[in-house]
């Protein structure tokens, strides 16, 4: 009973966080910070399937890629496709990475970031969309650069929560 | 990729949409709050100041009006007596954007009206100067609208100078559209005003799209290079117009002399206006 009850507290501890950043993704920014926004629900992804693998995985990242793809308005299936592929290496690398102190996780989340942003733009040009400008590979040096502070607040989160 | 070709998955897109409306509500109530405040915040002058230009605005465009409702009537005649079907009266409601953040890789808006509002896919949409783009897809509380300068979205149009007729196509730049296959001899010339020409059935004939900012003459290539700027503030503006072009059949429009020319009033809290063609 005890197990099922931190179960379920767990996974909307969890939604909760998806649905934070999906709302940090969907906030209007002004024109020079838009550039700079990270890939916040790659990042919060990448922290759940490292910390929680055996719970967190391809689908996880496949459903949360199909709602960023339907709030965002991209083709469906944009986002999951690379989504699903970085919690796939997330789950599979969480060993290795983990043991790293945050600052230095950070550089392998850093190419994690990157794969999804590639994923991504191999289908904007599939679709017929213009190759962007260099600016599109800014979000994952930004994203690389949050993540230890994310690393050691989402890790507050779950100790506090107990799970 | 099969969502950009084949239509099966808008059902699956159009339901989340609807449970994912809380989000996209969210993120817009920041600008929405500071706007509020901003308005409560304005002072008597400035509020004095902007009341005295519009009545200044609605003096000018009301003048312009008189003459109209005759012109109109005299357009119909003369259509009439040359048996080509109509189209005029058109249906507009107001719809407010949400300030959300899409895909920053495409041109599209969001708007607050959705199916339920009887919006369709294929809608033209307009602000206050020009055609802004089309709706792509509805859900039950908002419509996604594809901007003109979409890398995916070309529209037939013509230049109001000579009639002579092309395709602006988007850039994927929110200030540039590029006419493709112009001829180098072309009378195309600068500041030329494009309207949309009627052909393809989507947006109806003679609002203004954009105006020729620069023709260029590549020795390399076979057409004549021809970039234009929409006269539309796709960046800016907060509200827009949804038009359905309603048909008035010729000859009973010859009949009615534009009365009713006046009746178009769009309501200001995004209530439908209707300005059902003379036909009441």
């Amino acid at each position: 009973m005890t197990n099922e009850t931190l179960l379920r507290g767990g996974t909307l501890v969890i939604l909760g966080t998806l649905i934070v950043a999906l709302l940090l993704t969907t906030l209007p920014m002004p024109h020079w910070a838009a550039d700079y926004q990270p890939q916040w629900v790659a990042l919060v992804l990448v922290f759940w399937a490292m910390s929680l693998p055996q719970r967190i995985g391809v689908f996880w990242g496949f459903g949360a890629g199909i709602v960023l793809d339907v709030i965002s308005g991209s083709v469906l299936g944009q986002h999951a496709l690379g989504l699903s592929v970085v919690c796939y290496l997330a789950v599979e690398l969480h060993q290795r990475i983990l043991p790293f102190p945050p600052w230095q996780q950070a550089l392998s989340v850093w190419l994690l970031l990157l794969v999804e942003r590639l994923l991504s733009l191999w289908i904007l040009g599939a679709t017929g969309q213009p190759t962007p400008s260099l600016g599109y590979w800014v979000p994952t040096f930004v994203g690389a650069l949050v993540w230890p502070w994310m690393f050691v607040l989402m890790r507050g989160l779950r100790e506090r929560f107990g799970f | 990729m099969a969502d950009s070709r084949y239509r099966h998955l808008d059902f699956l897109r159009s339901s989340l949409s609807v449970v994912l409306y809380p989000i996209h509500y969210v993120a817009a109530l920041p600008s929405r709050l500071s706007r509020a405040v901003d308005g409560r915040l304005a002072t008597e002058t400035d509020l004095r100041e902007r009341n005295s230009l519009l009545e200044r605005d609605n003096l000018v465009l009301r003048g312009r009006m008189q003459t109209f409702a005759a012109l109109e009537a005299e357009n119909r005649r003369l259509r009439d007596l040359l048996g080509s079907s109509f189209k005029l009266r058109d249906r507009v409601l107001v719809a407010k954007l949400l300030e959300v953040a899409l895909d920053p890789y495409r041109q599209q808006v969001l708007v607050d009206k959705g199916s339920s509002s009887g919006l369709f896919v294929g809608q033209p949409v307009l602000d206050a100067d020009a055609v802004m783009g089309q709706v792509v897809r509805t859900s039950l509380l908002t419509a996604t609208v594809l901007l003109i300068t979409d890398a995916a979205h070309s529209l037939p149009v013509q230049i109001n100078r000579n009639g002579l007729r092309t395709v602006a196509t988007g850039s994927g730049l929110i200030n540039r559209l590029t006419l493709l296959h112009l001829p180098k001899n072309a009378d195309v010339r600068l500041g030329d005003l494009l309207v949309t020409s009627g052909l393809g059935g989507v947006f109806p004939p003679g609002y203004p799209v954009a105006r020729i900012t620069e023709v260029r003459d590549d020795p390399g290539s076979p057409f004549a290079t021809v970039i234009a700027e929409p006269t539309a503030r796709l960046d800016r503006s907060h509200e827009v117009l949804l038009v359905w072009t309603l048909d008035a059949p010729a000859t009973a429009a010859a009949n009615d002399s534009g009365d009713g020319a006046d009746d178009r009033a769009t309501a200001p809290s995004g209530r439908v206006a209707e300005a059902a063609g003379g036909r009441r």
